[in-house]
């Protein structure tokens, strides 16, 4: 875990307020005990439902164990991860989630950016635009799923009879490259504003004076964008990355919802899901899970590490 | 000139985006099951298929849909309550006290906030058949809570930082009790915080899959998002996709509603530090 989080120390900021305090006071250690107290129960909790089944599944992952037959499990050690990393299924599944978390993320930063610079300069019906776009942040994923899956269909939809380029009874289901595409824009479809809300909080924080400025010594719209705009709200918009990258490697829903995984839409989160709960294979499950959990790691890691995202600003630090 | 324009176009785009998708399910919702089955492609129902108020008659005559509901409401809020008070608690400690581990806290609800959930689901599933919570309420309501307590506990820190604590003593100096400050000073002044955590949290728990589908087995707990996908109707190739859409737009308007009445809370909530929910 320390790879996600490897935080960079800094020290609290409330030591300002208060003073730099000798270490032994009695009001720091009562300070000290009370904080410890009242973060005891959600600590707790947290632990409970995280740590302790990764544990649990760490260990079963060492068993050829399926509920259904729970007398013959039988410790194999690693042979379940052996089993998984070389069947062609997991990194066929590892790939196709990759390539759904580049593209929605990529295609929610344009169209969030867009909708938020929309957002950041309207002044007339902000409380609609506002109610409108949290609509599709509050309504339920599988609703979002049924809904595109109905538009697409050739049967009830509209989206063939409105779209020039394909006939009426196309069947978007039928094959992978119309049915990914279509489970990705429900996915965009629905996260686009919560993206857009993130971005609009860091937008706001772009000095007005240094715009106009570059106005003034005749920087062009572009100019503008890219060497003041974008430059200023990295912190913003690197965080809207890390937590959305994260939020659609683990897509699971609409996948579940639109497809159940067929023509090779399946997710990594659905392939660990079907061992588990569908077939019962709690051992490869198990395995499964750790792995799922280890290379959600790796690609935190890898976006931290890459477009070097302040932690201390994702935690609401200072 | 040029620029209202563009602005204009901008605003009509994200109305469209946002509410087009919603449009259509309303509009699917009024298509008769008998032309869905042999297809009634289309924006809106074709001439003579419109079927009035017949396919939500249908979803509120369902048990089944109705147990749904009654479990995601009766769960979604005892989850958001507790939730909210064990978070109020870390919060206000994360926000005014110092003490060893603080980073300790942030740093796990951060990671937390990332866990792929479906890698619980076998253990989970596992441990609460053991324990004899599994397909029960408390089943769901203790998962939800530990998923919701990072997004509670970053929402109300930032709102906790921002409260002028000084105005407890300025109360106290000028008459008032401990008790008398609390109330009357600072919980009005905590009050919108908790409240926007609270409709954060209700919302990730009103919008949980995952957990619904794999620790539910029957209509004593299985919620909303579960139970829809599950409803397959007659014929589990042709998906009665009129009635479907019906109970979608039902399990839609109580997000509506809150969305309605606390777009502005919402708002603030989710850009001073909140993930997705």
């Amino acid at each position: 875990m320390s790879t996600v989080t490897a935080p960079r120390t800094e020290p609290g900021d409330q030591g300002a307020r208060k003073g730099v305090k000798p270490p032994v006071s009695d009001r720091a250690r009562a300070e000290n005990s009370l904080g410890r107290k009242l973060v005891a129960p959600a600590i707790v909790l947290m632990l409970l439902v995280t740590a302790f089944p990764m544990l649990r599944a760490l260990y079963l992952s060492l068993f050829d164990y399926s509920l259904t037959a729970p007398d013959d499990r039988a410790f194999i050690g690693i042979d379940n991860y052996v089993t998984a990393l070389t069947d062609g299924l997991f990194w066929k599944t590892t790939a196709n989630t990759v390539f759904i978390m580049v593209v929605t993320v990529v295609v929610e930063l344009v169209i969030g950016f867009a909708f938020a610079m929309v957002m950041h300069r309207v002044i007339f019906a902000r409380g609609l635009i506002r109610t409108s776009i949290l609509i599709p942040y509050g309504i339920i994923t599988v609703v979002s799923g049924f809904a595109w899956q109905f538009a697409f269909s050739n049967t009830n939809g509209f989206i063939n009879s409105w779209l020039p380029f394909v006939g009426d009874d196309f069947n978007w289901f039928a094959e992978y490259p119309s049915s990914i595409a279509a489970i990705m824009l429900s996915e965009i479809w629905k996260t686009t504003p919560f993206m857009s809300l993130l971005l609009l909080a860091g937008l706001a924080q772009v000095s007005e004076d240094m715009l106009e400025a570059a106005k003034v010594d005749g920087a062009t719209w572009w100019q503008r964008l890219t060497r003041v705009i974008l430059p200023n709200m990295r912190a913003a918009i690197m965080v809207a990355v890390l937590f959305r990258a994260l939020d659609a490697y683990r897509i699971f829903d609409n996948i579940f919802v639109m497809t159940a995984g067929a023509n090779g839409t399946e997710s990594i989160s659905f392939l660990t899901y079907r061992q588990v709960i569908e077939q019962f294979q709690l051992g490869i499950g198990s395995a499964l899970s750790v792995l799922l959990f280890i290379s959600v790691i790796i690609v935190a890691a890898v976006i931290v590490k890459v477009f070097r995202v302040d932690l201390a600003a994702a935690r609401q630090e200072g | 000139m040029k620029q209202k324009v563009g602005l204009v176009v901008g605003v009509l785009f994200v109305l469209a985006w946002c509410l087009l998708p919603v449009a259509w399910i309303i509009s699917l919702s009024f298509k008769t099951q008998e032309s869905v089955t042999v297809g009634n492609p289309g924006f809106f129902p074709a001439e003579g298929t419109n079927a009035g108020l017949d396919n939500y008659r249908s979803v509120l005559d369902n048990g089944q849909f109705l147990d749904a509901i009654r479990n995601s409401i009766g769960i979604s809020l005892i989850a958001t309550f507790l939730s909210v008070v064990i978070a109020t608690l870390a919060a206000y400690a994360i926000a005014r006290l110092e003490f060893q581990g603080k980073k300790f806290v942030l740093t796990m609800a951060l990671v937390i906030a990332m866990f792929p959930v479906v890698s619980l689901v076998g253990p989970l599933f596992d441990m609460w058949r053991a324990i004899g919570i599994y397909d029960t309420w408390p089943g769901l309501i203790i998962p939800y809570m530990s998923f919701t307590l990072p997004l509670a506990i970053w929402t109300l820190s930032a709102f906790f930082r921002e409260i002028p604590w000084e105005m407890e003593q300025a109360a106290q100096v000028d008459g008032a009790t401990s008790w008398q400050a609390f109330r009357r000073v600072i919980v009005p002044l905590a009050a919108p915080g908790v409240f926007t955590a609270a409709i954060l949290t209700f919302f990730f728990a009103w919008n949980d899959f995952v957990f619904g589908i794999s620790l539910t087995s029957t209509e004593a707990a299985r919620p909303i998002p579960a139970a829809l996908s599950f409803f397959v109707g007659a014929d589990p190739f042709n998906r009665p996709a009129s009635l479907l859409a019906a109970a979608a737009v039902v399990a839609t308007i109580p997000i509506v509603v809150i969305v309605l009445i606390f777009q502005r809370k919402i708002v603030a909530g989710l850009t001073s530090g909140a993930v997705k929910g």
